[in-house]
């Protein structure tokens, strides 16, 4: 039997080897396939990997409160531009009050806007936050020179600027920018401090903008007297949903909502892990249907495997009968095809992986040298079932050549012409 | 008795029209014996032929290989018997194409399923018909008379019960033709059944005996009483 299978194996190889051409692009196909599937999967968990990285280096012990009430699992009417004026600097504050909320540690309200903002001579548009003393311990930022503000001068309408890295580059150059006045929307503003480079985080730069007070923001720049959004740090992670409740109860207690299910709630509360979950449901969702339709190119791959399996059966319909005269059976007759055909898809699969995994890692590089935290994950199983799939494709697309084949009866067979 | 055939037909259909090819042939064949079918084209004398080495099946009618009924086993079984018990030599060779003269040998044996596949008896069997220095040769690197030598080898490799050769000379020159009718005869002195289908007197002449065929049934059945013999590419009378 072993005798049997390394012929077989001979066999097949040698019919392939006969017509390289041919068997060539017949597994075509299957290379494009597999190869988009393998690069798909790379760059798919490449893509969410980035994303989820981005959203951890928030941590994942942050509650976000944005105003208006939530859609049914859908982002909140604030995101789409809609003013609502319904969460205030005195919400946030009450979440300070370890008798309301006694996990958060810290909290951030913001009030944000574009502006041009000037220094002598030089212009330039950044954004604006107003911000609250809390934000250095929600946001993690650190102060590189001079000082951030302090809780007094959030509410006095102190007109003091912390500059992120970036706004100080392009307003001072290089000269120092502590004790100088900059103009923003007509009104003078010390600066009092430089933040520390933090680059991207969660999709934002934080080292384009400047933070002002966040009264200062509400009474003289913005003429306002809600904020856009609170963040609030929790002491552990394990206490982000506790923390969740008694924000709702306190904020409900304020808004005069009655209600506990939520439905009036005008305020939306998510937390970081939550965010992390959807971005990881969609990114999934993406990702399979790529694959899927990479999966297509197989599936036409095999036929075309098919097709072949079929040109070959006719042309070596006498070399059938042979085989059957000196004593093959139908199986025998049968396995030999549906090895060849899976010589095929199996090598087609094996240049496939081949492939897609060397354009998997020309990507990463390309997008590390573009400066994107890209972890290269060609993963084992996706490799694996490549190749099983490979297998497959061939074993049913040459299953019915195969039993055309074995189903040959010897003596026509070997009048062939 | 090696081969008992009884009231054997068989018929052709195609669609409507039924063509009638064998019409009732009786007759035995010993062990040991060497029997030329002999007939025009057209006469059934290759349809018996594939009916005798299990490669058809008769329409009606009783064959008997070795004293056992084979007209009733199915594929896998005829198979297995056409592995063990029957060698072909064909008019055109029907040797695999980028394949080696050893490995074109060995086919039958690979399909026997042994564990062990007794490559030396393939060599001895080469050796025997004069190929043994064309063992790793590729089959369109020898010549027509060395590839019916290859058949030859190939049909004796599982040590059959009968070889059917098939207008074995057809394809070849005459003094090949000649080396092949030898070996045969050779085969047959040691003590193999051969069954030899010719159109052509010369040829049938080889024999021990004739059976001739037309239109589907037998009009004559003989010893052949002056044999040709071939020897070292002559004949002897």
């Amino acid at each position: 039997m072993l005798e049997f299978c390394k012929q077989c194996v001979k066999t097949s190889t040698g019919a392939l080897l006969a017509n390289k051409g041919r068997s060539f692009l017949t597994m075509l196909g299957i290379i494009i396939g597999v190869a988009a599937v393998i690069i798909i999967m790379a760059v798919g968990a490449g893509a969410q990997s980035l994303i989820i990285n981005q959203v951890k280096t928030f941590g994942t012990n942050i509650i976000g409160i944005l105003p208006g009430a939530s859609e049914e699992k859908g982002p909140p009417a604030s995101v789409m531009g809609i003013v609502i004026t319904t969460l205030t600097y005195e919400d946030a504050m009450s979440l300070n009050e370890k008798s309301n909320a006694p996990n958060i540690t810290s909290v951030a309200a913001y009030y944000k806007s574009m502006s041009s903002i000037s220094w002598g001579a030089n212009f330039y548009d950044t954004g604006v936050s107003g911000v609250t003393v809390g934000y250095l311990d929600v946001e993690d930022g650190k102060v590189d020179r001079g000082r951030f503000f302090t809780k007094e001068e959030e509410t006095n309408l102190s007109k003091v600027v912390v500059l992120g890295s970036t706004v100080k580059k392009e307003l001072f150059g290089d000269s120092d920018p502590i004790g100088k006045k900059i103009k923003i929307k007509k009104h003078d503003f010390e600066v009092i401090g430089v933040m520390k480079d933090r680059g991207t985080v969660a999709f934002q730069n934080n080292d384009d903008q400047v933070f002002i007070p966040i009264k200062t923001m509400q009474k003289l720049i913005a003429g306002v007297n809600h904020v856009s959004m609170v963040r609030l740090k929790v002491d552990n992670p394990e206490n982000v949903d506790k923390a969740m409740r008694d924000v709702e109860i306190t904020l409900r207690e304020r808004h005069d909502i009655t209600d506990q299910s939520g439905a009036d709630d005008d305020f939306t509360i998510r937390s970081s892990a939550e965010a992390m979950d959807m971005i990881t449901t969609i990114t999934n969702a993406l990702k399979f249907f790529l694959v899927a339709i990479a999966a297509m190119s197989l599936l036409v791959g095999g036929i075309g495997i098919m097709n072949i399996m079929l040109v070959s059966v006719t042309e070596r319909t006498r070399e059938i009968g042979l085989r059957k005269a000196v004593g093959a059976n139908n199986t025998d007759i049968m396995l030999q095809f549906l090895m060849e055909a899976a010589t095929i898809t199996l090598s087609g699969g094996a240049i496939g992986i081949a492939i897609g995994s060397l354009i998997s890692v020309l990507i990463s590089l390309a997008a590390n040298f573009l400066g994107y935290d890209w972890s290269l994950s060609i993963s084992i199983s996706s490799i694996i079932l490549a190749l099983i799939v490979s297998i497959s494709v061939g074993l049913i697309f040459g299953l019915y050549p195969a039993r055309k084949a074995s189903k040959l009866q010897p003596v026509e067979a070997l009048r062939h012409e | 008795m090696l081969i008992q055939v009884y009231n054997l037909t068989k018929n052709f259909v195609n669609g409507e029209l039924v063509t009638p090819v064998l019409n009732g042939l009786n007759f035995n064949i010993d062990q040991g014996d060497f029997v030329a079918i002999m007939g025009p084209s057209g006469s059934g004398k290759s349809t018996l032929m594939h009916i005798l080495g299990l490669l058809d099946r008769p329409t009606g009618g009783k064959y008997f290989l070795e004293g056992k009924d084979v007209t009733k086993l199915d594929d896998d079984e005829l198979a297995g018997l056409r592995n063990s018990k029957i060698g072909f030599v064909f008019q055109a060779f029907n040797l695999l194409p980028r394949t080696t003269v050893l490995e074109n040998v060995m086919l039958p044996l690979t399909y026997a399923k042994r564990e062990e596949a007794p490559e030396s008896r393939a060599k001895r069997i080469l050796e025997s018909v004069g190929l043994g220095h064309r063992l790793n040769y590729f089959t369109n690197q020898i010549s027509g008379g060395e590839k019916q030598r290859v058949a030859i080898a190939r049909a004796l490799v599982n040590d059959p019960a009968v070889i059917f050769a098939d207008e074995p000379t057809g394809n070849l020159d005459s003094k090949s033709g000649v080396q092949i009718m030898e070996i045969l005869q050779r085969l047959n002195d040691l003590g193999n059944t051969i069954v030899l289908v010719t159109h052509e007197t010369y040829t049938s002449e080889h024999a021990k005996r004739i059976i001739k065929i037309k239109d589907g049934v037998i009009v004559d059945d003989y010893k052949v009483g002056h044999r040709r013999i071939a020897r070292d590419g002559e004949i002897l009378k």
